[in-house]
C-alpha cells in the first residue's frame, strides 16, 4: 500500500479541519472495508439511516469485545459497567426510560422549555463577561462554559467542581478517538478516569439519596416508576454519560455554528435581525457540521447484505454520519450551507433507539447561543481560518476559535 | 393534442376538489406547488377549514387540546375558492359538473374526490337519537363528547373496540371515568391486528380498569322518560347502566352523493387505478376524475395488486400528493400511489404503530421484546414473506420492517435481532377473525384482485 487507507486519512489529525473531501471519496465506496477484519465503513445517508434502525445491529459493548477488538470496545470495557449508550434492549430501553422520566415528556414535558430563561441569563452573563475585550476565544470563554454550566445545574453537579471533573472527562473523550484509542495506555487512562468520575459522582448521589433536590441526580437516585429503580451503579453510569454527553457535543455544535456563520456573513446578518431563524440554522448545522461525525460503536449480530456487499456477522460497523449528511443522493447541493433548504433533515443526532438523548436541550442551547452572539457582537470576524482543531475525529470541533469584534451591543 | 390539453389545464383549467379535509387540502397545496395556475375550488360539507382528526380521540378528550384548535397547518398559499358547509349532492360526469346541496353547480375540467368517510351510526335510528348517544368523527362530535366527559358521567359505554373505541376508553380511564367496552370479536383491535395482539390489548384495557365485554353485541339502547340514554342491553342478556354511549362501529364511505353518477363508487369506496384515476362502474378508467384518501380503493403492487382502502392519515397525504401530481402532468410522468401502509394509535400510555397490511398476515412472530411486557415488535407473514409489522412502544425499529416488506423479505424471520426472546423464535397463527363475519369496520379492506371484480350493474345503496 503506497497510501494510507482512506479511513486512516480521515482519522489523521492533519485532515481534521476539512475532512469533507475525504468523505466525498469515501462515498464512492459506500460500504467500505479496507483491511481484513477491519471495520465496515458506511457513508451514504440512506444506508446509515437504515442501519440505525436495523435490529441486527448491536450497540452492546460486550458484543464489540466478543468480536475480538478490545481497543474498539472503548473506555467502558472495564471499570464502570457500560451506560445505556453501549447497551441493547431491553436494558437500554429500561435505563433510558428511567432517565427520560426526569428529563422529557411525558413525565417532565416542560423541563427544557422551562430552562429557557435560565439559559438566556447564562448566555448574557458570559457575553457581558467579554467586557472591553475586542478579541475572544469563543471556545474557552463561551462555547465550553455555557453547556457545562447548564448540564451542571440540570444534573445537580456543583459548577465550581468543573476543574476536577474536566481532568477526568478529557481522557475519557480522548479515548473515543480512533487514533488515540488504539494505544493501550490511553485506554487504561480513560478507564481509570471514568472510574474516578464515577466515584466523584457517587459522593453527590449519596447526598441526593438523603436530601433530594430539584435536579436530575436526585430524580435518578430516587426513581421508582413502572420500571422500578436504577441500581446505584446504573445511576452512576447514567450520570457519567449525561455529564459528558451533555456538554462535550454542544461545545462543538456552538463553535462549529459560529465558525460556519462567520464564513457565511449574509446568514449571520439575517440571524441578527431575526432570532427565529436560529431554529433552521441549527438544524442545517447539524447536517452541515455535525458535532458527532462518526458512530463507531456498532456490531452486526447477523450477516447483513448492503448494496451487494455481505457484511459478515460479528463485523464492526462505523457509521459516518457527517459523510451521510452531505450525500448528494439525499440532498440537493449538499456541500452548501443553506438554512432555507426545504427539507432540512440530518443524521446529526443519529436515529433509532440511540438517537441523541439530549437533543431537545442541545437544540435550545445552540439556538439561544448563536442568536445572542449574532445580536450582540459588533462586526465579528475570524482571526484565523481554519482555526486549530481538537484531536478528536469523532467529536470534531475547533479547540480555539478566536473572534475579533468591535464591541458589544 | 393531449400534451396541449395538459398545458392548457395547468394554465387556465378548472380543478374542483370535493372534500376539504386532510387529503383535499394537501392535494390543493400540491397542485399549486407543482405549478397549477388555473381556478381551484374546494368543497366541504363541514363549515370548518381543514382540521386534523387524530387528536379528536386523544388529547381533545383529555382536555389537553381544544377541538376548535386542530386546524391543519398550511404548507403554502393555495388561492382557492372555498365552498365550506355545503355538501356535494351529485355528479354529472358527461357535463363535468358537481351539484351542491344549495342548488348550485360547479363545473370542472378535472375533479378530485376526497370525501372520506363518516362514523357508522347506531343502526336503530330512534335509539341513535337518544341524548347521550355519541359518534366520534368530526370536530363537533369531539367537542360534544368532551363536554359530556367533563360533566362527570357515572359510566361511559363504548360500542366497538377498534382503535377509535379503545382510544375513547383510554381517555375515560385517564380522567377517572368508569367505562364499559363491548366488542363483538374476542378482543379489542382484532380486526386490524388479529387475536394474538388483541389479547395484549385486552389485558391492557382490563388492567387499566376498563370493564371489557368481548364476544357480545349490543342489542338495544334504552332511554329514560325524557329521552336520555340510561342503559345498554347486551346479547348475553346483561344490562349496563350508562349515561354516555359512544358508538364506535367503524366508518361508512361518503359515496352516497355519487349514486347513479356512473362512477365505480359504492359502500367499499371508489375504485381507482394506482394513478388515482377513478373507474366508472364498468371498470373503465376515467380521464378527468381522480380519487384520494379514505374514500379511495386502489390496487397496491406490493400486496398482490389487491385493492386497498386505507383509512390512514399518512395514506391521505401521500395519495393526495400523487393524485394532484397526476392530475396536471403528462401521461408518461404519472406516478403510482405506492405508499407503505402505516398507522399509529396511542392508548393507556402505549404507542401502537404498524406498517404493511397486518390483516393479510396468517402468521405472527414476536421478533423483539415480549408480549407479556407489552413492548414488542410483531411481524406478520403471508405466503412465506413479511407482509406487515406492529410495534407496542417500539416504534423506532419499524422503518427496518417497512424495508423488509418492500423487499419481500422471507418469513419466518430467521436472523437474530437484539432483544429476541425465546417466545419469538417460532411463528404462531395471527388469529384474524373470519373476514366474512361483520365486526366494527376494519381499518383495511381487501377486496378483489382487479377492477373486473366490480359488478357491472350499479345498484343504488339501500339503507
Amino acid at each position: 500500500m503506497t497510501q494510507a487507507s482512506l479511513f486512516r486519512r480521515i482519522t489523521d489529525f492533519a485532515n481534521r479541519a476539512d475532512p469533507y473531501p475525504l468523505y466525498e471519496e469515501l462515498r464512492k465506496t459506500p460500504v467500505l472495508c479496507e483491511e481484513e477484519g477491519g471495520p465496515y465503513v458506511i457513508s451514504s445517508y440512506w444506508d446509515i439511516e437504515a442501519l440505525l434502525h436495523d435490529p441486527r445491529i448491536s450497540s452492546d459493548a460486550a458484543n464489540l469485545a466478543a468480536a475480538g477488538d478490545d481497543a474498539l470496545s472503548g473506555p467502558e470495557a472495564t471499570g464502570l459497567p457500560p451506560s445505556f449508550i453501549r447497551l441493547d434492549p431491553p436494558e437500554h430501553d429500561r435505563l433510558r426510560r428511567i432517565a427520560n422520566s426526569s428529563f422529557g415528556p411525558p413525565h417532565r414535558p416542560r423541563r427544557i422549555e422551562n430552562m429557557r430563561g435560565e439559559l438566556g441569563e447564562i448566555v448574557t452573563g458570559l457575553i457581558d463577561g467579554f467586557g472591553d475585550a475586542r478579541q475572544i476565544d469563543l471556545v474557552d470563554q463561551f462555547a465550553y462554559p455555557f453547556p457545562v454550566t447548564v448540564i451542571c445545574r440540570l444534573l445537580g453537579v456543583p459548577r465550581e467542581d468543573e476543574p476536577r471533573f474536566r481532568a477526568w472527562v478529557d481522557p475519557i473523550v480522548a479515548g473515543l478517538d480512533p487514533d488515540t484509542r488504539t494505544s493501550a495506555e490511553s485506554e487504561r487512562t480513560a478507564q481509570e478516569a471514568r472510574l474516578q468520575l464515577g466515584m466523584y459522582l457517587n459522593g453527590l448521589v449519596e447526598q441526593r439519596a438523603k436530601e433530594p433536590r430539584d435536579d436530575m441526580l436526585s430524580d435518578l437516585v430516587n426513581s421508582h416508576g413502572p420500571d422500578g429503580a436504577m441500581t446505584t451503579m446504573e445511576v452512576l453510569t447514567t450520570a457519567v454519560l449525561l455529564l459528558i454527553a451533555g456538554h462535550e457535543t454542544t461545545v462543538n455544535l456552538i463553535t462549529n455554528g459560529m465558525l460556519t456563520l462567520l464564513r457565511h456573513p449574509e446568514v449571520l446578518e439575517r440571524l441578527r435581525n431575526d432570532p427565529g431563524l436560529s431554529v433552521r440554522i441549527v438544524e442545517e448545522l447539524l447536517r452541515y457540521e455535525p458535532p458527532v461525525q462518526i458512530v463507531p460503536q456498532r456490531t452486526c449480530i447477523a450477516d447483513i447484505e448492503l448494496r451487494g456487499v455481505t457484511i459478515p456477522k460479528g463485523s464492526h460497523i462505523w457509521l459516518m454520519l457527517a459523510a451521510g449528511n452531505r450525500d448528494p443522493e439525499r440532498f440537493k447541493d449538499p456541500e452548501r450551507f443553506d438554512p432555507d433548504r426545504e427539507d432540512i433533515q440530518h443524521l446529526g443526532f443519529g436515529s433509532g433507539i440511540h438517537s441523541c438523548f439530549g437533543a431537545p436541550l442541545a437544540r435550545v442551547e445552540a439556538q439561544i447561543a448563536l442568536s445572542e452572539l449574532a445580536r450582540r457582537l459588533e462586526d465579528p470576524r475570524l482571526v484565523e481560518d481554519p482555526p486549530p482543531y481538537r484531536q478528536n475525529a469523532v467529536l470534531r470541533g475547533p479547540r480555539h476559535l478566536n473572534i475579533a469584534f468591535e464591541g458589544l451591543r | 393534442m393531449v400534451a396541449d390539453y395538459v398545458d392548457w389545464l395547468r394554465r387556465e383549467g378548472r380543478i374542483v376538489i370535493v372534500g376539504a379535509s386532510l387529503a383535499g387540502l394537501r392535494a390543493a397545496e400540491t397542485l399549486r406547488a407543482e405549478g397549477f395556475a388555473g381556478e381551484l375550488t374546494l368543497i366541504g360539507d363541514e363549515p370548518y377549514e381543514p382540521y386534523d382528526r387524530p387528536p379528536l380521540s386523544k388529547s381533545v378528550l383529555l382536555g389537553k387540546a381544544s377541538p376548535h384548535r386542530t386546524e391543519l397547518p398550511h404548507r403554502r398559499e393555495i388561492d382557492a375558492k372555498w365552498r365550506l358547509g355545503v355538501p356535494a349532492t351529485g355528479l354529472d360526469l358527461s357535463a363535468k359538473r358537481v351539484r351542491l346541496a344549495d342548488g348550485d353547480e360547479v363545473e370542472y375540467d378535472r375533479l378530485l374526490i376526497a370525501t372520506g368517510v363518516r362514523a357508522r351510526p347506531w343502526p336503530k335510528e330512534e335509539e341513535a337519537r337518544l341524548d347521550g348517544v355519541c359518534l366520534l368523527r368530526t370536530r363537533d362530535d369531539a367537542a360534544d363528547l368532551y363536554q359530556r366527559l367533563k360533566a362527570g358521567p357515572r359510566r361511559v359505554f363504548v360500542i366497538g373496540a377498534g382503535f377509535a373505541g379503545s382510544e375513547v376508553a383510554s381517555a375515560c380511564r385517564e380522567t377517572g371515568i368508569p367505562v364499559t367496552v363491548a366488542e363483538r370479536a374476542g378482543a379489542p383491535l382484532v380486526g386490524a391486528l388479529g387475536g394474538v395482539i388483541g389479547a395484549v390489548a385486552a389485558d391492557l384495557q382490563t388492567e387499566n380498569g376498563v370493564d371489557l365485554r368481548t364476544g357480545v353485541t349490543v342489542t338495544s339502547l334504552e332511554g329514560d322518560s325524557v329521552g336520555r340514554v340510561r342503559a345498554v342491553h347486551l346479547s348475553d342478556e346483561s344490562v349496563v347502566e350508562a349515561d354516555v354511549v359512544v358508538v364506535s362501529l367503524g366508518s361508512v364511505r361518503n359515496t352516497d352523493w355519487l349514486a347513479g353518477s356512473g362512477l365505480g363508487a359504492g359502500p367499499r369506496g371508489i375504485a381507482c387505478d394506482a394513478g388515482c384515476r377513478a373507474f366508472d362502474f364498468r371498470g373503465i378508467v376515467t380521464d378527468d376524475v381522480f380519487v384520494a384518501g379514505d374514500v379511495a380503493r386502489s390496487p397496491h403492487a406490493l400486496f398482490g395488486y389487491q385493492f386497498l382502502s386505507l383509512e390512514h392519515w399518512g395514506n391521505a397525504v401521500a395519495q393526495a400528493e400523487t393524485a394532484a401530481h397526476n392530475m396536471i402532468c403528462h401521461g408518461a410522468d404519472r406516478r403510482p400511489h405506492l405508499w407503505m401502509p402505516a398507522f399509529w394509535s396511542s392508548m393507556f400510555g402505549v404507542n401502537i404503530k404498524s406498517v404493511g397490511v397486518p390483516s393479510m398476515g396468517d402468521q405472527l412472530m414476536i421478533t423483539q421484546g415480549s408480549l407479556a411486557e407489552r413492548r414488542f415488535v410483531g411481524v406478520y407473514g403471508h405466503q412465506g414473506r413479511v407482509i406487515a409489522a406492529v410495534t407496542f412502544d417500539n416504534t423506532r425499529w419499524l422503518e427496518f420492517y417497512a424495508r423488509q416488506i418492500e423487499r419481500g423479505a422471507p418469513f419466518p424471520v430467521e436472523y437474530p435481532t437484539v432483544d429476541r426472546r425465546p417466545e419469538g423464535r417460532q411463528p404462531v397463527a395471527a388469529d384474524f377473525p373470519d373476514p366474512s363475519l361483520p365486526t366494527h369496520g376494519p381499518t383495511v379492506t381487501l377486496s378483489g384482485y382487479s377492477p373486473a371484480d366490480q359488478q357491472l350493474v350499479f345498484h343504488p345503496a339501500r339503507h
